[in-house]
């Protein structure tokens, strides 16, 4: 639709009124969405889940090399890995778990009937615009949830792409239509009209600080999760150079943009030689004083991280710095020796650069990981090498994160795909992290449950619910367009037939009894209606 | 009823219209609407109404829609309803858009009038102007308006009240879906025009029969007359598309939309002309003057509403609210099954059906006293004209069904006595 050809005069399009309208309809289709939805039962529903992670998968690389053109952050082939684990491996993690049917707990006499949020509004952000929109289209799938989703301005052109492509699988495969909207022109004033409305059920706000806080401040319940800044620890009972592998791994990883990279590594004296050494065999280099100093003015800027270098390569960094590294460096780890406000580098790092900090005993490194989260990153991730499980003990239970990945990397596994935790792109930060959730986010987070409780005093019997199932009358039947050809036969229900005493003693009778029968009735009832 | 609102029905009897408002009363809908947001209307007494009449799709995106109201205002920062003399930024603009929608590749241009009356006159004196004949065809309880021309089409209950009814035999009328009687209507080839209601509206939405509409437009073609579609009701997506007459494959040569295309706020109708109607605009632009005909304020509220009526989830919508109402009104006749005997439907275009010659006033009143707004046909007081919005939001859907089972009840408790009958 060309809108000059309605603009051109007047043009309201900047106007509260034209943003309440646009936030309005998107939310009243996606609400008659969530409301077909409901009626759907789990075969249906798992059926458009599978289609839906289907063609993820399948575009899953020219949407990696998508995103990196747009926004130039990150790897390709790791985004690719990324959008692949948020189809496929995403919905085997949840197939055996029915947000769909209800279930029984004879031993406390309850019943549960799984309730979806209806609609969800959802931001999604330029890190990683492609497997965060699949991770959250699928979650919203799997439990019969509308979504509409507004996706980063700068990853705009692709996750309107893949959410369009998506859309179209869903209801290909029966989803209601409108299921799945992305807001094409995202803006923060628009931003906040969605999220203020009393038509959004719930917001799934992955992103920065600021739209996190603005999803919590709505009015609306909100999922928001916030920033990561995680520690490391190698403790003097870890197989070092296991360590230093999956360190490096980890912070090489689509270029460390997941926000559970690894940001400040901790260690003691005991080991500090032996892990530079093998953090060197795997790729890192080492910076000195003059490079580390280079580097942090790089970084970061009077007001914030260098969005420049997220996502970039090490090489890439080191060259903007005038470091001279080898080619194949896949780290630049940079010694610090404080952590805290006067140091910048203890900070969040969506880049390949890892900070080093040398303890001088174990329980000062605890400390020290406990002060990097006070700093930034609270309720997300940490991370720790050890093969000592008190130490392991202490150091989770000390950190404030509530996700501490053992002997793994640490962007990969505390998103659930190098561990067993729930595969994630939304982080709960939990109440540490100013968030309603402190696990990582899943389809139950979009479900609430109807529980029917029975009387607990064991005289009353509680009922026999086997077999009761509430009814699933799946998509609705298309109205008839009266007199177009094709469309459903008009569903008139002719007097005769109601008010005759049988259907096989109506069928015999001719037209022209019919008719004096109803002329009959007719006047019966004006009779009636006389009296 | 408060003191004040009698006191106002007395005013409104002395000052305004003594018989209507009187006749309202005794049909048991002691309405008068005050405020008026969205799909909802409030009595003056505070009681809130669900709007399913939305005086023929006039209120179609709702009353008073922020965009709409918004647009208006900031059109008098710049216009009010211009010089119907001059060429005019707003009306050429309003123009262009339509055509840029009409139904159909040969539609040229845009004629205005300020209400749907106003602009079937001109749509019939444009077709007479093109043809160089006078005879119109019509349909039998046709409803086209009450001016000049339009009210010679429709059921003489509004002409001869006026004695304003057809004395030269200028004005023909046959029965709907009767091809023969259109044939015979036409056979003489002295007709200029044939004007239809795509869904007569206001005679109970009685559905054209398959093939209707395109054999119609077949025989104009045939005996030289132009066939005037009139979308007043149909047109803006309440049929799912556009217009109406595209639903049925039919592409008229003339084309009169109103009600709607004002947003409820601005009063505007319009007459889309195709090039081989048009002849009068070149040969004598003067030929029709209308000083409040496409008023430029209501141009520029017209051009929000074809606007948003085209965004993509408005279709949706439509289709929705069409099905889901369906669903739920086929659950209710099978409840009541020797009362509510049938659904005409197109898209949010509907009308019920019931088994009494009056049958839709009951159900009217008893909808009333529960909650919703829906007017009986005129024409045909048997059929309930049930319009729900284009963007009737999913609770507000259900609640009118809910009110709806209610109501039926009632009505037919009332009709037919409170026992169910099993004959």
């Amino acid at each position: 639709m060309d809108q000059a050809l309605y603009n051109s005069l007047v043009d309201i399009s900047d106007s509260p009124a034209a943003r309440a309208g646009k936030a309005d309809l998107m939310l009243d289709r996606a609400r008659w969405a969530a409301t077909v939805f409901d009626r759907y039962d789990r075969a249906a529903t798992m059926a458009i889940v599978d289609a839906v992670a289907e063609a993820a998968h399948a575009m899953a690389g020219e949407m990696a090399t998508k995103a990196v053109e747009e926004t130039g952050f990150g790897v390709a082939e790791h985004k690719k890995l990324k959008n692949e684990l948020t189809a496929r491996p995403l919905v085997e993690h949840y197939r055996d778990q029915d947000f769909v049917n209800s279930r029984i707990d004879d031993a406390r006499k309850i019943v549960e009937i799984p309730r979806p949020a209806g609609v969800i509004f959802a931001l999604t952000p330029s890190t990683n615009p492609v497997a965060t929109l699949n991770y959250k289209i699928l979650l919203a799938m799997m439990t019969r949830n509308a979504i509409v989703i507004s996706p980063h301005p700068a990853a705009r052109a692709v996750s309107i792409e893949a959410a369009t492509a998506l859309a179209r699988a869903a209801e290909s495969a029966g989803a209601p239509s409108g299921a799945i909207q992305i807001l094409e022109t995202p803006s923060i004033p628009l931003v906040e009209a969605f999220m203020t409305s009393p038509k959004t059920n719930v917001i799934l706000a992955t992103g920065g600080t600021p739209m996190v806080r603005a999803a919590y401040s709505s009015s609306n319940p909100a999922i928001g999760v916030g920033p990561g800044n995680a520690p490391v620890f190698v403790d003097t009972s870890a197989d070092i150079g296991a360590a230093a592998q999956a360190i490096v791994a980890s912070k090489s990883f689509d270029n460390s943009i997941l926000c559970t990279n690894e940001s400040v590594l901790i260690t003691v004296p005991e080991v500090e030689n032996q892990l530079r050494m093998a953090l060197k065999s795997a790729g890192a280099y080492l910076c000195t004083e003059e490079e580390t100093a280079a580097l942090r003015r790089f970084l970061f800027h009077p007001r914030g991280f260098n969005v420049e270098a997220i996502g970039r390569d090490a090489t890439w960094i080191a060259q903007e710095c005038n470091i001279r590294v080898p080619a194949n460096t896949r780290i630049l780890v940079t010694p610090i020796t404080q952590i805290g406000v006067e140091e910048r580098l203890s900070k969040e790092k969506l880049c390949p650069v890892l900070a080093l900090h040398v303890a001088k005993t174990r329980t000062q490194a605890l400390s020290q990981a406990r002060a990097v989260l006070r700093l930034t990153g609270a309720g997300h991730s940490a991370a720790i090498h050890a093969r000592d499980e008190a130490v392991i003990m202490d150091y989770a239970a000390l950190v404030e994160a509530y996700r501490v990945v053992v002997n793994a990397p640490c962007s990969q596994g505390a998103a659930g795909f190098a561990t067993n935790l729930a595969p994630t792109f939304t982080i709960g930060t939990g109440f540490f992290g100013r968030s309603s959730i402190g696990e990582n986010v899943g389809p139950q987070h979009l479900v609430h449950w109807t529980r029917i409780a029975y009387n607990a005093d064991r005289k009353v019997p509680f009922g026999n619910f086997q077999g009761v199932t509430r009814a699933f009358r799946g998509q609705l039947p298309t109205a008839p367009a009266d007199g177009v050809p094709g469309t459903a036969p008009p569903r008139y229900a002719a007097p005769s037939a109601a008010l005759s005493p049988a259907p096989s003693a109506a069928s015999s009778l001719d037209a022209a009894t019919k008719d004096e029968l109803r002329r009959l009735i007719a006047a019966e009832l004006r009779d009636l209606l006389r009296k | 009823m408060s003191q004040a609102k009698t006191e106002f029905l007395e005013r409104s009897k002395t000052f305004w219209n003594p018989g209507k408002t009187q006749d309202w009363i005794d049909m048991g809908v002691d309405l008068v609407i005050d405020r008026r947001e969205g799909y909802h209307l409030y009595d003056m007494d505070g009681r809130r109404l669900i709007d399913l009449h939305l005086n023929g799709g006039t209120y179609n995106l709702g009353h008073r829609h922020p965009e709409l109201v918004e647009v208006l205002k900031a059109g008098t920062e710049r216009f009010d309803m211009g010089n119907h003399h001059f060429p005019a930024l707003a009306r050429t603009a309003l123009a262009e858009a339509l055509q840029a929608v009409a139904p159909g590749p040969n539609f040229k241009y845009t004629a205005y009038g300020s209400g749907g009356g106003e602009a079937i006159d001109i749509a019939l004196k444009t077709a007479r102007h093109a043809a160089q004949k006078k005879k119109i065809v019509s349909i039998v309880k046709a409803y086209h308006g009450h001016t000049g021309l339009a009210v010679k089409t429709g059921d003489d209950r509004f002409s001869k009240l006026f004695l304003s009814e057809d004395a030269q035999g200028e004005f023909v009328q046959v029965p709907f879906n009767d091809l023969n009687a259109m044939e015979d209507a036409l056979r003489g080839r002295d007709v200029a025009a044939v004007i239809m209601e795509t869904i007569p509206a206001t005679y109970g939405f009685p559905m054209p029969e398959v093939g209707y509409l395109p054999a119609v437009k077949k025989l104009c073609e045939k005996y030289d007359a132009f066939y005037i579609a009139d979308e007043v009701q149909t047109g803006l997506m309440r049929t799912g598309e556009m217009w109406g007459c595209t639903k049925y494959g039919v592409e008229p040569d003339i084309m009169v939309t109103g009600k709607g295309i004002s947003g409820g706020m601005y009063p505007i109708a319009c007459v889309l002309i195709s090039e081989r109607c048009g002849g009068w605009l070149s040969e004598d632009g003067f030929g029709h003057i209308s000083t409040m005909g496409g008023a430029e304020l209501g141009c520029i509220v017209a051009m929000k509403t074809l606007e948003i009526i085209q965004r993509p989830e408005v279709r949706t919508m439509v289709q929705y609210i069409g099905d889901y109402l369906r669903a739920g009104l086929d659950d209710i006749m099978a409840q009541f099954p020797d009362f509510f005997i049938g659904i005409r439907q197109h898209g949010v275009i509907m009308g019920l059906e019931f088994n009494h010659e009056q049958g839709a006033k009951p159900v009217m009143k008893h909808l009333y006293e529960n909650g919703v707004w829906a007017i009986f046909s005129t024409l045909d007081p048997r059929v309930l004209q049930f319009k729900p919005g284009l963007l009737l939001s999913q609770a507000d859907a259900e609640d009118v069904l809910r009110r709806v089972a209610i109501a039926v009840e009632l009505a037919r408790d009332e009709v037919m006595g409170s026992r169910r009958r099993t004959y």
